[in-house]
């Protein structure tokens, strides 16, 4: 009898012994995986899981789960990974739609939510919080570049974006910087794919260029039309609709345009280079925009996982904001409302043989900050 | 605001309205002579667009793509017209929207599986490149008006087929009484098969035609199947007059609303906010023009009289 409590005892130690060394972590990853907006959510995903093979950490599980691009699925699948996964850390999310509709609710739960894209401007403002982390940017920062870069040759914009929070972020984020003239403000409905009413005003308005945010294939069918509209004002926009993720399907019309954003597969540091070579070899395909920031991401994570456990909540918070990582972007640091201080480049669409990319520019910005800081109060 | 701009905003509403006819003439044959509901509708213009796309690749050819859409299309709704469809005919209208549902999410996930997530690549023909100058100054895009010639060549089609042809008689025989023509020795079978297949081709040819266009990617047919209902609940179910009138006044009136209504709320509105609520507001109005008639003409305005 003694020896069987023993054994038993010994073995509910090593049991005990066991937790407390190899400390398994989940993570719930909603993202896009189906519908119009897939690609965006694959590239996340992939480089996601890229980022935790290469790591070697075995301790990592991850629970991914698609959000078909609906709110309500979003935050059904959020409350399903707090409760009954019990994830330790939730990621993933690629529209400020969703974001709005799931992070609020999260993080009140004191569960760590780290954004791989969205940056709606609310979470970085009043509602910031401290379970929160941007690791991509805040939604205007590409456009504020843009908006900036648009002074040196443009002086009446015609600009455009969807009706839903990342398009008004955008078009606040543009005029912020933009000195010019505006030719004209249309806001499209998220989804559309005719813009043809949108062109005709385009047209009639007298512009000298044009600035237009439509993430998705709403850039693709934009960037087809126009092209074959007969209208020649040269066009410009943030990243998300010039990136790997829909160049192909643009094809040459996208030839030439600038564009913003905060990383590009020619970015030249260890980290980037690695980082594009390894997703080239694993998926057989260039990274997105979307994938670099994902990468960066689960990076964060890791460094994180390293110097704190993540049941302590202060302490990992404190890890993550240290942001002791290598990022593909270069220096990168977090602002005081945990969201990034990067710079932003403008790129230009190339042909590399057969294969359409970006290659950088110009900087627009170096170490920048969102506008939204100041209202933070953590 | 120029008659230039006011014509090709005209012009760029009766291509919509064009498209949506295709894609409603179909679903509502469909429903009057088969009495079915038909949700996998948008599946099938996006079987034209990825087979005109993939084909289009393969070959550098525009047109043999349009062939394929066609041909692919019409295929597989022979296909699941004979595998599952057949078997939905005798069943209240909840059973056959969950399972033409249910074929939604097979085709978007088998599509998914064959080509990936990402949007493929379908360009304009070089044939049909480039703009034209309209009267008044303007220019309007060459595809587009091939688009509304398309239209007007397929509306014209389908009422000689239905009124001057055998095979229109039967589908008119059938529309009016199912047990009778089969009573009088018809192929029931085979007519509903076509039938079908010849909807199915229509949504193809519509999804390859607007691939050009827009990006060709997985989901891109339930958007277009949403204003198709709209199209053939104000146009009167089962009438192919009825969705040529309502495709066109979908058309128009959504392309005019989109121009016009921030415009109009820019007069009584700050700008700043006219745009988004004009945007919005445009977003609804197809909706509300369907509300209305429905409250005027319960069936739609060129009702069948079943």
């Amino acid at each position: 009898m003694k020896k069987i409590i023993a054994a038993g005892i010994f073995g509910l130690s090593l049991a005990a012994s066991g937790l407390a060394y190899a400390e398994p972590v989940k993570i719930g990853v909603i993202t896009t995986l189906s519908g119009g907006g897939a690609g965006l959510g694959v590239d996340m995903r992939d480089a996601f899981a890229l980022a935790m093979k290469q790591s070697g950490n075995k301790d990592v599980e991850l629970v991914i789960e698609d959000d078909a691009q609906k709110p309500e699925i979003a935050v059904q699948l959020a409350e399903k990974m707090i409760q009954s996964d019990k994830v330790d850390l939730l990621t993933g999310i690629i529209w400020s739609n969703l974001a709005m509709a799931v992070v609020p609710n999260a993080v009140a739960q004191d569960v760590i939510y780290l954004s791989p894209n969205a940056g709606p401007s609310a979470l970085a403002g009043a509602k910031c919080n401290k379970n929160y982390f941007n690791v991509a940017y805040q939604n205007d920062n590409f456009h504020e570049a843009m908006g900036q870069y648009a002074n040196k040759d443009y002086k009446k914009t015609f600009i455009l974006a969807p009706n839903y929070p990342a398009g008004k972020d955008s078009l606040t984020g543009f005029k912020r910087y933009y000195k010019g003239e505006l030719a004209g403000e249309v806001y499209t409905q998220v989804g559309q794919t005719d813009y043809a009413a949108e062109i005709a005003q385009i047209r009639d308005s007298g512009a000298d260029s044009v600035f237009f945010f439509l993430p998705g294939g709403m850039g693709i069918s934009f960037m087809k039309q126009y092209a074959q509209s007969g209208v020649n004002i040269p066009v410009m926009g943030p990243g998300f609709s010039f990136d790997q993720d829909i160049l192909p399907a643009v094809g040459d019309a996208a030839l030439g345009v600038k564009n913003s954003a905060s990383w590009s597969k020619d970015l030249d540091n260890e980290a980037n280079k690695q980082f594009v070579e390894a997703f080239k070899a694993e998926y057989k395909r260039l990274p997105s925009v979307y994938a670099a920031q994902s990468w960066d991401t689960a990076n964060l994570i890791l460094s994180a996982l390293g110097k704190a456990s993540v049941k302590d909540k202060d302490a990992f918070r404190a890890a993550l904001k240290a942001a002791d990582f290598k990022s593909v972007r270069g220096e990168f640091t977090f602002n005081t409302n945990n969201h990034p201080v990067q710079n932003i480049y403008v790129r230009e669409v190339i042909k590399e043989g057969d294969v359409l990319t970006n290659k950088i520019v110009a900087t627009a910005f170096e170490h920048h900050k969102d506008a939204y800081a100041e209202q933070c109060k953590m | 605001m120029s008659i230039a701009l006011l014509l090709e905003q005209l012009l760029n509403g009766l291509q919509l309205g064009v498209m949506l006819f295709l894609m409603a003439a179909g679903l509502t044959l469909i429903f009057g002579v088969m009495g079915l509901i038909n949700l996998a509708h948008g599946s099938l213009y996006m079987v034209g667009a990825f087979a005109c796309a993939a084909v289009a690749a393969a070959t550098g050819s525009f047109w043999i793509g349009l062939a394929a859409s066609l041909v692919a299309a019409a295929a597989a709704g022979a296909i699941i017209e004979v595998t599952v469809i057949r078997r939905l005919y005798d069943r209240d209208h909840l059973d056959q929207v969950l399972a033409t549902f249910a074929l939604i999410l097979i085709f978007s996930e088998g599509t998914r599986w064959m080509f990936g997530s990402f949007p493929l690549y379908l360009d304009i023909p070089p044939l049909l490149q480039g703009a034209v100058p309209l009267p008044g100054g303007g220019q309007y895009q060459l595809y587009r008006l091939a688009i509304i010639g398309v239209g007007v060549v397929v509306a014209l089609g389908l009422y000689v087929l239905i009124s001057r042809t055998r095979l229109g008689m039967r589908i008119r025989a059938g529309e009016s009484d199912r047990e009778m023509i089969a009573a009088l020795g018809v192929d029931i079978r085979t007519l509903y098969t076509v039938v079908f297949a010849l909807g199915a081709a229509l949504a193809g040819l519509a999804g390859a035609l607007v691939g050009a266009l827009q990006s060709v990617q997985v989901g891109m047919g339930e958007p277009a199947l949403i204003l198709a209902f709209v199209v053939i609940v104000i146009g009167g179910i089962g009438s192919i007059k009825g969705a040529l009138f309502g495709a066109v006044l979908v058309g128009v009136v959504d392309t005019m609303g989109r121009f016009l209504l921030p415009k109009v709320l820019a007069l009584m509105i700050p700008a700043a906010q006219a745009g988004p609520i004009g945007a919005a507001l445009a977003s609804m109005l197809i909706y509300i023009v369907m509300a209305l008639i429905l409250a005027f003409r319960p069936s739609g305005l060129f009702a069948t009289q079943s």
